[in-house]
């Protein structure tokens, strides 16, 4: 915090703006969609899972009533 | 209504296919319906772009884009914060750290919605169809405030003059769709409607950049124009639409009796509109149902890449753009048309607090007709009626007015788009009056910034962005009164029967009713962001606690649980109804039991309390109910460990039952 008002008391801008409270803001705003793209893309083929006892019931159960129906 | 201007044949029938589409989404989700778990979390097999678009065009509603859009045109940039969180808290957060575990153990515990995921969680069918009757009670206020959204921005572009004929018509429209389809037919349309806003944010983002010269040449003047911010504003400590609002505590020394706070408005914007919401979307019902209709985590994982980038385009784009119009409106803007009258001296009201007298401005204004068949289209405050030195006086629009040969104008407003977004509405009587309503904002910026194509375009947007989010509040509706409440009273019925879906159209029937009756009764005085508001604090204070410690802490009890929920829905309750001056006065019960105060009732027991009315009550209630939770978990009994077992089963046990199932 201390650091931002620093830069604020130099006149640093970023982007047009002065207020460094307001482009962090403008920044995280870029960089938090970033971290959701880059771990998206790293996780991509990841979070497979064994199928479970439960999973299993409920596919059975689920064809069971199509069948039905 | 600035959208509603004559359509042509060909936008009649860009609006007919995009109907179209959707009565064809939802008659394909009707017909992969075949059971319960289609109808309620879509079968588990819902493929990860979709997932996505669906949790984010529910997220977002129209509410977001054109209320908290105006309101970053009014407070300026430091509303991107809200943005920050809508990312990081409503998507990475909920994607990464509570998307896994709640599909793991929803599948586990075979739960079909929200409620009955906290109800199994903890063995208790209290806590159920406790959540249900929140759900089902409290949702109807923010489904009317976006059918509210919806009609007032929309349908009335189709049925002018006829609110009530509107209203029918819209949330009928969307009802139908999901009462078939279930929450595939839901899914589907979302899909389409995710992608309709995303193109025209982009748009729409590309081109208000363009107009102000860039994004550096925008902010710098943006910056430079802080100077037109309305004085009212500044009093509460507005510094500027690049700035951060003022922040402080109490009044500080030397300020007149009676004058505001001018740190009131930093507790605004940090603690309603960025907290309030942006912490609250982690216990939408609507949205944590979505975890359950995926088969992996891996699925989880590819949507969050789509989910995040959705969110930028909507709420980046529409506070950006909300900020960007002011500079739009004293730079750039030039109106070309004929005047067509003018109200020499109206008291146009800036702010209606219920209860109370109106603050009121006094302008002459002109009546514009921009598409010749003489029907003003476009008002605009040519000056403000107030002596020369009068320090309020000095920034006040002063339009600028050049006559053509041909009896045509240009008027330059050179005004900040609050004092641009002057509306003339009509009171429960009928009566006329004049209005700045930041909530007209952004429709004032699409209908003179943009294209004209584009304004069609925009229409679709916003269409989408109210279907979306609606279609999934009546699913949930239905959900909590049919499945949570019904089903959990009654006890489950056959795999095979009907009784739950019929059960869950009931629900969805009754919360059309409850919020089409809020709707048309509930009209005005800024509702649409007021009820969001509400009903994601309330959902954050109520279940997140429960909801999260259900998920990370095998210690949460069952009664810590409960006393959570209670005591969460107890302090947002009281501090809605007595405290928050916005709430508490619209709701009217506080001025009861508060003293005369010249002539009126102040809206808040805590009135000569400063900030503490403006304070949102998450940030009281969700400390207390978190609090609870731990205390009395720790001072109960532990959870039983064959519930704990079959929620976070180890892998040991499951293999074996595994086998045993194979074989079988």
């Amino acid at each position: 915090m201390q650091g931002l008002a620093a830069w604020s008391a130099a006149g640093f801008e970023m982007l047009g703006i002065e207020d460094p409270y307001v482009w962090v803001a403008y920044l995280l705003c870029i960089l938090s969609t970033i971290l959701c793209v880059v771990y998206g893309l790293m996780h991509w083929n990841r979070g497979d899972e064994t199928v479970e006892a439960t999973d299993v019931q409920w596919a059975a159960q689920e064809d069971k009533v199509e069948e039905e129906l | 209504m600035l959208l509603a201007q004559a359509f042509s044949v060909l936008d009649i029938l860009l609006i007919l296919v995009y109907l179209g589409a959707c009565a064809y989404l939802g008659w394909l989700g009707y017909r992969h319906t075949k059971t319960v778990s289609d109808y309620l979390i879509a079968g588990r097999k819902v493929h990860p772009f979709i997932m996505a678009m669906s949790y984010g065009s529910t997220f977002i509603s129209t509410s977001a884009i054109v209320g908290f859009g105006g309101a970053a045109g009014l407070f300026g940039m430091s509303v991107l914060w809200l943005t920050v969180l809508n990312i990081f808290v409503g998507i990475f957060i909920a994607f990464v750290v509570l998307g896994g575990p709640t599909r793991r153990i929803g599948h586990r515990l075979d739960a079909h919605t929200f409620a009955e995921l906290l109800g199994r969680r903890f063995n208790s069918k209290a806590i159920q169809i406790c959540a249900g009757l929140i759900i089902f009670l409290f949702m109807p206020l923010y489904a009317a405030a976006v059918l509210i959204g919806g009609t007032e921005f929309l349908a009335t572009a189709f049925f002018p003059n006829d609110y009530t004929l509107a209203l029918f018509v819209f949330g009928v429209l969307t009802a139908v769709y999901v009462f078939f389809g279930g929450l595939k037919g839901v899914l589907y349309t979302d899909a389409l409607q995710g992608t309709i806003m995303t193109l025209g944010m982009l748009f729409l983002l590309v081109s208000a950049y363009w107009w102000v010269g860039g994004p550096t040449q925008g902010h710098k003047d943006l910056a430079e124009a802080k100077d037109y911010v309305f004085a009212g504003l500044s009093a509460q400590g507005h510094q500027g639409w690049t700035s951060m609002p003022q922040f402080g505590w109490g009044i500080p020394a030397g300020l007149p009796p009676g004058a505001p706070s001018p740190y009131n408005l930093w507790w605004i914007v940090i603690t309603t509109i960025v907290m309030g919401v942006g912490i609250g979307v982690l216990a939408q019902p609507q949205l944590v149902v979505r975890f359950l209709t995926v088969k992996s985590g891996k699925e989880i994982n590819r949507a969050l890449a789509i989910g995040g980038s959705f969110i930028l385009m909507m709420t980046g784009v529409a506070f950006t753009v909300g900020a960007l119009s002011n500079i739009y409106f004293i730079k750039h803007e030039q109106i070309k048309g004929r005047i067509v009258g003018t109200t020499e001296s109206a008291k146009v009201i800036l702010k209606k607090d219920p209860g109370q007298d109106a603050k009121t401005l006094p302008c002459k204004i002109l009546h514009i007709d921009t598409t010749g068949d003489g029907v003003p289209n476009t008002f605009v405050v040519e000056k403000v009626l107030l002596p020369p030195n009068a320090l309020r006086a000095k920034w006040m629009p002063n339009a600028e007015v050049i006559s053509n040969s041909d009896g045509t104008v240009i008027v330059r407003p050179h005004t900040s788009s609050f004092l641009r977004a002057v509306v003339k509405e009509k009171d429960d009587k009928g009566n006329d009056f004049w209005s700045f309503n930041s909530d007209n904002i952004i429709p004032a910026y699409v209908t003179s910034a943009m294209p004209r194509w584009f304004k069609v375009i925009f229409l679709l947007t916003l269409l989408s962005a109210a279907m979306s989010t609606m279609s999934s509040q009546y699913h949930t509706l239905g959900s909590a009164l049919g499945r949570d409440v019904f089903e959990t009273i009654l006890g489950p019925s056959n795999p095979g029967s009907m009784r739950t879906i019929h059960a869950v159209r009931i629900g969805i029937i009754a919360g059309l009713v409850l919020a089409m009756l809020i709707g048309y009764y509930a009209r005005g005085g800024y509702v649409i962001a007021r009820y969001t508001a509400i009903f994601f604090g309330l959902c954050a204070s109520s279940f997140l606690p429960t909801f999260v410690g259900g998920l990370y802490f095998k210690r949460i009890t069952k009664a810590g649980a409960l006393a959570s929920m209670a005591v969460g829905f107890v302090t947002t309750a009281f501090w809605v109804v007595f405290v928050k001056e916005a709430e508490a006065g619209a709701i009217g019960l506080v001025r009861h039991l508060t003293p005369l105060v010249g002539t009126s009732h102040p809206n808040s027991i805590l009135y000569n309390h400063p900030n503490w009315p403006s304070v949102d009550p998450l940030l009281v209630a969700l400390p207390l109910s978190i609090l609870t939770c731990v205390v009395v978990s720790l001072v109960t009994q532990k959870p039983d460990a064959a519930l704990l077992d079959k929620c976070f089963a180890s892998s040991g046990s499951l293999s074996q039952a595994n086998e045993k199932l194979v074989k079988s």
